[in-house]
């Protein structure tokens, strides 16, 4: 009976601190790679210079959102006061900037936070509920206390025995190969059971 | 000669060590301490106390609902409120629990955009407050209404009297900003906890909890991608967030300020509203903190420099309170009007004297003992001083409100409110549903920012060197 191959995501190297993780970064990132990631349980400084990162472009999406949120609100209130139902309150006009403002302002707010949370969502691609890294099982302390690097298979500069040898010069620790689909390799918590079928 | 530099170089390294700014996580924690002591209270059973807590508050909770259905089913006349007091304890309440609500957002984005570190460990729970303290002030607008099933009304939907919402009033103007207010900050509050949830999910030990904390993280991985949106996206969100906690209280203080009523129709009222918001909050605040942090062992998270800070901008806004109290005051005056003087006098020396006395002995006297540095130093000291301004602030409202409309312009229609048994019940099952939030909130989520916490530590600095704190410290303070 043959086994079908587990497919290779990539390869997986911890380090110690920040400090580390940050010059491994600056190194990889120097030799050209292109399908990496570093992981740690919260922003480095300075690492986004490191891996080569422009600007995010969340904010972008929040401009778009505020845009939204303030035409929103000045189509809604012009067409309800002064087109749709005009109706003389008070002696006031039917449409004014003053008692506009607050609400111009406070549907420019709400839209802008649905506009950056959507961006965030987007760019990140989230929610993504699995994902080849959590198949590593020292990938859990990543949360608590892990600093990790991951180069992906599906770099075109990725050669397994070079990579493994890279990642170990650049200070890495703990190097595993990280799997696509881990039912196909034997899991020492559940030994047989996969295997038998 | 050698004992004088020997002495003289005590004398330095004591300055040394007074100048030196006290590490945001004290004892040199590592980043797996603090996951673990923080998670710990997630994790390990209930304690008894937080089950009879829970039980106690969640029946007082309970008192809410049950006065709702007795208001709706009977009428709003259960209310004392009647004219000429047509606002009393339904809008103090709601200005009260709304005022709360401002220390989280203060703390969570003013302090966030003007880089004050230590705010990392008190803003996930003052987060929680603000967000359950709104919950508390939406009840009283939303059902001093009257008829509650006409309620949206109040929101621009196309409806049968083809007319629609007067967008001059101040009233719509509260939905809005009211609703706007709560949905960014539960959307920051939620952003914020991700990560941390993330940590849960790693840690469970249960398929439930994996699968519970793994669906509301999202799938997060902590990885450089996801971190550089992440926090692009927490910086503006810390943005919208400081004028929308500015624009909140100034629109609520606008349904006074629009009228023309002595006593309400000033326009100090948006500053000095939200300054008093400030206060009150930063006092829950410090009421919530200091039972939990003794309880859960969190005094190397939350040291006594953060109490002390928080004690800090107590006394601040209080006396700014102080002033705007004296101020309003001196601008009756000032103004002339016979109807204005009348308003203020009949404020302090008429008959709600006890209401507007216990405000000043609560807000701008009680603060000032934060000017002793043992005062701020003894938690029990600050929380027994806190409970001044909380209480305060309730005072404040109502004698804004109540005092400023008990005697209209014409003496027949004069008249004096006493609060009924309901209203009472009311307001102290409001209470319950906030403390009983706030217990389910300490025990399912984690009550403080790990990752952000983590963040503020000498080793997560890439610059760091290990092995030399005190440049550490420096670099970080």
């Amino acid at each position: 009976m043959s086994q079908p191959a587990p497919t290779l995501y990539g390869l997986g190297a911890e380090f110690s601190s920040a400090t580390d993780l940050l010059h491994a970064a600056e190194k990889i990132h120097a030799l050209g790679f292109r399908r990496w990631d570093v992981y740690s349980p919260f922003p480095i400084h300075g690492m986004d210079h490191a891996m080569g990162f422009k600007r995010s472009r969340v904010s972008l999406f929040s401009l778009l959102g505020g845009i939204t949120g303030l035409s929103t609100a000045f189509a809604l209130i012009y067409y309800t006061s002064a087109l749709n139902y005009p109706l003389i309150v008070q002696g006031k006009p039917y449409f004014a900037l003053e008692p506009s403002l607050p609400i111009f302002f406070e549907l420019t707010i709400l839209l802008t936070a649905f506009g950056t949370i959507i961006g965030l969502l987007l760019l990140t691609l989230m929610p993504r509920l699995h994902h080849p890294v959590f198949n590593w099982d020292r990938f859990k302390r990543v949360t608590d206390d892990g600093f990790f690097l991951v180069l992906e298979s599906a770099d075109p500069r990725f050669q397994s025995e070079e990579s493994r040898k890279l990642l170990g010069e650049i200070g890495g620790s703990h190097i595993s190969e990280i799997y696509q689909d881990p039912e196909l390799i034997p899991h020492p918590a559940r030994p047989e059971k996969e295997f038998t079928a | 000669m050698r004992a004088d530099t020997t002495s003289a170089q005590a004398a330095f390294a004591r300055a040394s060590d007074y100048l030196e700014r006290q590490p945001l996580v004290a004892n040199h924690r590592p980043l797996s301490w603090i996951t673990d002591h923080v998670c710990r209270i997630v994790e390990q059973p209930a304690p008894m106390w937080w089950w009879i807590s829970t039980i106690i508050f969640g029946a007082v909770a309970a008192l809410t609902p049950a006065m709702l259905t007795y208001l709706v089913s009977t009428g709003v006349g259960v209310w004392g409120l009647n004219v000429p007091v047509c606002w009393a304890w339904d809008i103090t309440n709601f200005v009260f629990w709304i005022g709360i609500g401002h220390a989280g957002t203060l703390i969570s984005a003013i302090l966030f955009l003007t880089r004050q570190k230590w705010r990392t460990s008190i803003n996930r729970s003052a987060e929680a407050m603000t967000i359950f303290a709104v919950i508390c002030a939406g009840i009283f607008p939303a059902f001093h209404v009257g008829r509650i099933w006409f309620a949206w009304f109040l929101f621009p939907i196309p409806n049968a009297n083809a007319i629609w919402q007067n967008f001059r009033s101040p009233l719509l103007w509260d939905v809005f900003a009211v609703s706007t207010y709560f949905t960014v900050s539960l959307i920051f509050w939620y952003l914020g906890l991700i990560p941390d949830l993330a940590s849960l999910r790693d840690r469970a030990t249960t398929r439930f909890r994996q699968m519970a904390y793994g669906l509301l993280s999202m799938g997060w991985r902590g990885s450089n991608r996801q971190w550089t949106h992440y926090e692009k996206a927490y910086l503006v969100l810390a943005g919208i967030s400081t004028p929308l906690v500015l624009s909140v209280h100034s629109v609520v203080s606008f349904d006074f300020a629009t009228s023309v009523v002595p006593g309400w129709h000033t326009t100090i009222f948006p500053p000095y509203f939200v300054a008093g918001a400030i206060f009150g909050g930063f006092a829950m605040v410090l009421t919530l903190l200091i039972p939990f942090r003794e309880i859960y062992g969190l005094h190397d998270l939350v040291t006594d420099k953060h109490i002390d800070n928080m004690c800090k901008i107590v006394l601040l806004t209080g006396s700014l309170v102080g002033y705007a109290y004296s101020m309003e005051f001196f601008i009756a005056w000032y103004s002339g009007n016979p109807f204005e003087i009348y308003a203020f006098t009949n404020r302090a020396f008429g008959p709600y004297w006890w209401a507007y006395w216990s405000m000043i002995t609560c807000n701008v006297v009680a603060p000032q003992l934060f000017w002793f540095k043992y005062c701020r130093q003894n938690p029990w000291v600050v929380l027994a001083i806190v409970m001044f301004p909380n209480t305060g602030m309730w005072f404040e409202r109502f004698v804004i409100i109540v005092t400023s409309i008990h005697r209209d312009f014409l003496p027949s229609s004069w008249g004096y409110f006493s609060p009924t048994w309901v209203d009472i019940t009311l307001f102290i099952g409001t209470i319950g549903l906030f403390v009983f939030l706030f217990l389910l909130f300490v025990r399912f989520l984690p009550m403080i920012t790990m990752f952000e916490v983590k963040n503020v530590t000498p080793q997560a600095d890439p610059h760091h060197h290990t092995g030399n704190h005190h440049s550490a410290a420096k670099a970080h303070a």
